[in-house]
């Protein structure tokens, strides 16, 4: 038993190695440059000089501003769908769930050229306004076009969180507050959300950080002005001895961080347990006609919307012009044809890349589920922790902490392990094992520790029971979270942005990002986008597949 | 056995040689997707040996890059349009000397030498500035076509312009030097002034113009050649056009000191500026002019040949003279017209709108306004001050030199703000 304990405190202690060598350690690196002055002391001289560079003051406020209105309108569209779906008699929960997954299953920058044609000055619908009405809407220019591009892709953030927490409520509270004569608006704003207030917040604090941190998005609408932007403008143009650039960096940490701590410390503040939880469901109201008319409307409004990054990119895919009218033309495949020629080297390495990472994220999180929900060991929690400073951690700060941290390092056979594809595997699989590691916890949660004693009562030991009895149960959460990082982080562009060092090792994502910079190269670029929300979406609904049979499983087991 | 043995060590020796003689050719460009596709396809079918590796960096980047690699590491050819960038680089001893070429092919382009003079790096393809616009965008909205800059200063173009930041495109920098040289400093800006006024936007990024016009979402967009013409040649319902008053200057390929396959690296310049590799300049996707004039026999009628004169590059561009003004010039633009470009088609709507209302009748105050909203914060002596162009060539680490600078900019953009202001009540009260 000892010998097995002091086995898993290795493991543990190289589990928490690599988490501070590839985590904490470039983190740590871009904070020191922000405050170093150049002689071994500290200083604050670099925020005073990016403070006095009004470019810099200039994207400070536009940062602020898109990440606070995408917050704003994606609540809008969000906070109406989850009501009336948790509490109203329903036909289209399977509309809801799609709308939910829709837009996570392409990077936000490649649904923003499709959008650009759609809504744009001179887009679809413009044209069609103008010609019906005169009129047309700046949904496109500049920092709007960021907040709608931003708002359609991150709602979904929102919706799933408040759905959950919808979920859990206590239908009590609510019969009570209607036995007291509240209903309607009333009924909502005074017992419902304030109720289901954690889950919103925790949705809001993950979109402002998403929309804060997002490099791929301003930079194909062409909008520069923005934090993101300016600190890899800095970096690769200035050079990693920018300070400037790391300035952004730590104002970038800052906010995700105080955007998590803010919306936590604002539920732990009261007190938001119930007496009893998720005891019976909240009984689901009809709606009146005119009501469901209104409902079903704002829905397929809502879906029109989010599904049109996607048509617009399958259209930009399949045609060879598209300007100035309200649908493309000329038909043609060449787009596809070219991609393959070209670029088929990047759909492998996005597989290469993404596969690695995932394997290596479901290894470490199984790893860690164990250690910290069926050890002792004393700090264990610790490895936990740091699994969530990657959670608030941009890829931008990482990417750049990485190539300033690891300048210079060889890996045997004399390549820099900067400019090799490496690198890739290692930044996403920090980037992505929290996700991995909450899927693994959730599955070594369900599994009842008496099944591990009654084998290691007939003479297993730890290893082998880890092996024969616990991961075999695990392994429906193990492949959600393999799935769950693999797509993720196919649709990364941030840090991958920073960390393509040659046209050889650009994955998909990069890929797609650079043929959007020529006009001959949108319809390729478009085309490979298709191929990654194919890729993407198949992985996705693969992982709800499997959690599905998991849990039928489960179910299954229990009775 | 020992014929078997034999031929396995000969195989083996056969595949350490090649291994050996594979160079990898890297390039540091900030051209697009399609042509350094073109151009690893044909290198690396004439030359199975090789491997020709792309990093796709704008300008900026692509020095940054060259610079932070230690020497016998850096990758091997440097290759992007803005000449300014490879003046850079030789003088901080990153370019070795690969010669003046072929002195039987023109040497000038209009006064532009072709090559570098010293040798440190060759034309590869010409560029010009010219106009591009949407033809159905155009006729959407009743526009005439453009023919030169002039034109674009007429009340009929408001709001359907886009031109790019210099600061943010070497591209547009050149544009924008070109227009003051042809025009002298204040004339010049004065239609900079008015066709930015015209704009419905000051682009972030100089591919958001052709981006644009291209997609309809602007009318008309101040961009470099290939822009126009690749988007026309692939099927876009654009135009393009080379104004009188252009300039037409190389884009430029050399070959970086410090190499990690100096040879190799020459092998794919040679390549770049052989007829079979300027023949791949003339595919539709890609669009530029060749330097070498043979080529242009074989290209599609109605190509672009700048060496028949038919593109008249009446400016003789001063290269000196961008040079020594190049951040006031930025900084100038960015403090006028980027910053405050709201405030400017403000001005500029009040003024077309009083010339609307007074049908031609002379006014005083519209005069007055027309005259305020066009000056440049500073004419040209001052611009041409030493003190001035020192402080703006100052180390970015220099704390007092960049407050200094700041100032400076400040004064500008009140200045610039008060006339505006001022140009707009004055349009407002023309009757």
């Amino acid at each position: 038993m000892s010998r097995g304990n002091s086995a898993i405190a290795v493991v543990a202690l190289a589990i928490a190695a690599f988490l501070v060598v590839f985590l904490i350690v470039p983190i740590g690196t871009v904070i020191h440059t922000a405050f170093a002055d150049g002689q071994g002391g500290y200083t604050f001289a670099h925020f005073v000089a990016f403070n006095e560079i009004s470019l810099m003051r200039e994207s400070f406020a536009n940062s602020l501003f898109v990440a606070g209105m995408t917050v704003a309108l994606a609540s809008l569209i969000a906070v109406p769908l989850a009501y009336l779906t948790m509490r109203f008699e329903f036909r289209g929960a399977l509309l809801i769930q799609t709308l939910g997954v829709l837009p996570l299953v392409m990077p936000a920058f490649v649904g923003a050229a499709a959008m650009q044609l759609l809504f744009g000055r001179s887009g679809s619908v413009n044209l069609l306004l103008n010609d019906t009405f005169g009129i047309t809407l700046p949904l496109m220019s500049g920092l709007n076009g960021v907040v709608f591009v931003e708002t359609l892709h991150y709602f979904p953030f929102i919706l799933l969180n408040l759905s959950a927490a919808l979920a859990n409520i206590d239908s009590s509270m609510e019969e009570a507050a209607q036995n007291l004569g509240a209903h309607g608006w009333r009924l909502f704003r005074k017992v419902v959300f304030p109720l289901a207030l954690p889950g919103y917040l925790a949705g809001a604090s993950l979109v402002f950080i998403k929309v804060f941190d997002d490099l791929g998005t301003p930079l194909v609408l062409n909008v520069t002005n923005m934090l993101a932007p300016q600190a890899y403008l800095r970096v690769t143009s200035i050079g990693l001895e920018d300070p400037i650039g790391y300035v952004v960096c730590v104002i970038l940490v800052l906010f995700s961080v105080a955007a998590m701590a803010g919306a936590w410390w604002f539920v732990r503040r009261r007190d938001y347990a119930l007496v009893s939880r998720g005891g019976t469901r909240a009984p689901v109201r009809r709606l009146t006609a005119w009501q469901a008319a209104l409902a079903y409307g704002w829905i397929g409004g809502v879906l029109l919307l989010v599904l049109s990054p996607h048509l617009g990119l399958l259209l930009m895919s399949l045609f060879k012009v598209w300007s100035f009218s309200v649908l493309p033309e000329h038909f043609t495949f060449d787009h596809y044809f070219t991609v393959f020629d070209d670029s088929a080297r990047m759909i492998w390495n996005t597989f290469l890349y993404c596969g690695l990472a995932a394997l290596v994220d479901v290894a470490l999180g199984t790893a860690i589920a164990y250690i910290v929900l069926r050890t002792t060991l004393p700090g264990r929690q610790l490895l936990d922790h740091f699994v969530t400073v990657a959670l608030a951690m941009p890829g931008l700060v990482l990417g750049i902490g990485y190539l300033r941290t690891f300048r210079g390092v060889e890996l045997p056979g004399g390549e820099a392990l900067t400019a090799s594809w490496v690198i890739f595997v290692l930044a996403y699989a920090i980037r992505r094992l929290p996700y991995a590691l909450r899927s693994c916890m959730a599955a070594l949660t369900q599994v009842h520790p008496a099944l591990e004693e009654a084998a290691q009562n007939l003479g297993a030991g730890r290893w082998r029971t880890v092996r024969r009895v616990v991961i075999p149960l695990m392994t429906g959460g193990i492949l959600a979270g393999f799935v769950t990082s693999f797509i993720t982080a196919a649709a990364e562009i941030s840090e991958t942005m920073l960390l393509t060092s040659r046209e050889s090792l650009a994955p998909m994502s990069y890929g797609i990002y650079l043929y959007f910079q020529s006009i001959a190269g949108r319809g390729p670029g478009a085309a490979l986008g298709v191929i990654a929300v194919v890729l993407v979406a198949l992985g996705t609904y693969l992982s709800h597949r499997l959690v599905a049979a998991n849990a039928q499983h489960r179910q299954g087991a229990r009775e | 056995m020992n014929r078997i043995a034999r031929r396995t060590l000969f195989l083996a020796l056969a595949c350490l040689s090649c291994a050996t003689l594979a160079d990898t050719v890297t390039v540091v460009t900030s051209f697009p997707k399609e042509l350094t596709a073109a151009y690893k396809k044909a290198y690396e079918a004439k030359y199975p040996n090789d491997k020709l590796e792309v990093l796709n960096k704008n300008t900026a980047a692509g020095i940054a890059y060259v610079r932070e690699q230690p020497p016998g590491s850096r990758p091997e050819v440097f290759w992007v349009s803005a000449p300014d960038a490879f003046e850079v680089l030789s003088s901080g001893k990153l370019l070795t000397r690969i010669g003046i070429g072929d002195p039987a092919l023109p040497q000038k382009i209009g006064n532009y030498p072709v090559n570098d003079p010293e040798g440190y790096y060759r034309g590869q393809a010409l560029a010009g500035y010219g106009l591009m616009w949407n033809t159905r965008y155009l006729k959407a909205n009743n526009l005439p076509e453009p023919k030169e800059w002039a034109d674009l200063v007429k009340p009929v173009y408001f709001g359907h312009l886009a031109i790019s930041s210099p600061s943010r495109s070497g591209t547009t920098h050149l544009t924008v030097e070109t227009i003051l040289q042809a025009e002298g400093w204040n004339r010049g800006w004065e239609q900079l002034l008015a066709i930015c006024g015209n704009s419905a936007a000051i682009t972030e990024r100089s591919f958001g113009v052709p981006d644009g016009v291209s997609n309809g979402q602007f009318g008309i967009g101040l961009v470099i050649d290939f822009f126009g013409l690749a988007a026309k040649n692939s099927g876009m319902p654009v135009e393009f056009v080379y104004p009188s008053q252009t300039a037409i200057v190389p884009a430029n390929i050399g070959l970086i000191e410090g190499a990690r396959s100096p040879d190799a690296g020459r092998r794919f310049i040679d390549f770049t500026l052989s007829e079979e590799g300027q023949m791949l300049l003339l595919d539709p996707k890609i669009s530029r002019l060749p330097v070498l004039p043979s080529v242009y026999a074989k290209a599609p009628a109605g190509y672009p040949n700048p060496f028949t004169g038919k593109i008249q590059a009446k400016v003789n561009f001063d290269s000196n003279l961008s040079e020594s003004r190049y951040y006031v010039v930025l900084s100038l633009f960015d403090q006028m017209i980027t910053f405050r470009h709201k405030e400017l088609v403000a001005t500029q709507k009040e003024i077309h709108e009083a010339e609307k209302r007074l049908g031609g009748r002379p006014s005083a105050p519209l005069a007055e306004a027309k005259k305020l909203a066009l000056l440049p914060a500073i004419d040209e002596r001052q611009a041409a001050d030493r003190k001035l162009l020192e402080l703006f060539k100052a180390n970015k680490a220099d704390a007092a030199a960049s407050q200094a600078k700041a100032r400076v900019e400040e004064e500008w953009a009140a200045k610039i703000k008060a006339n505006y202001t001022r140009a707009a009540e004055l349009a407002k009260s023309a009757r």
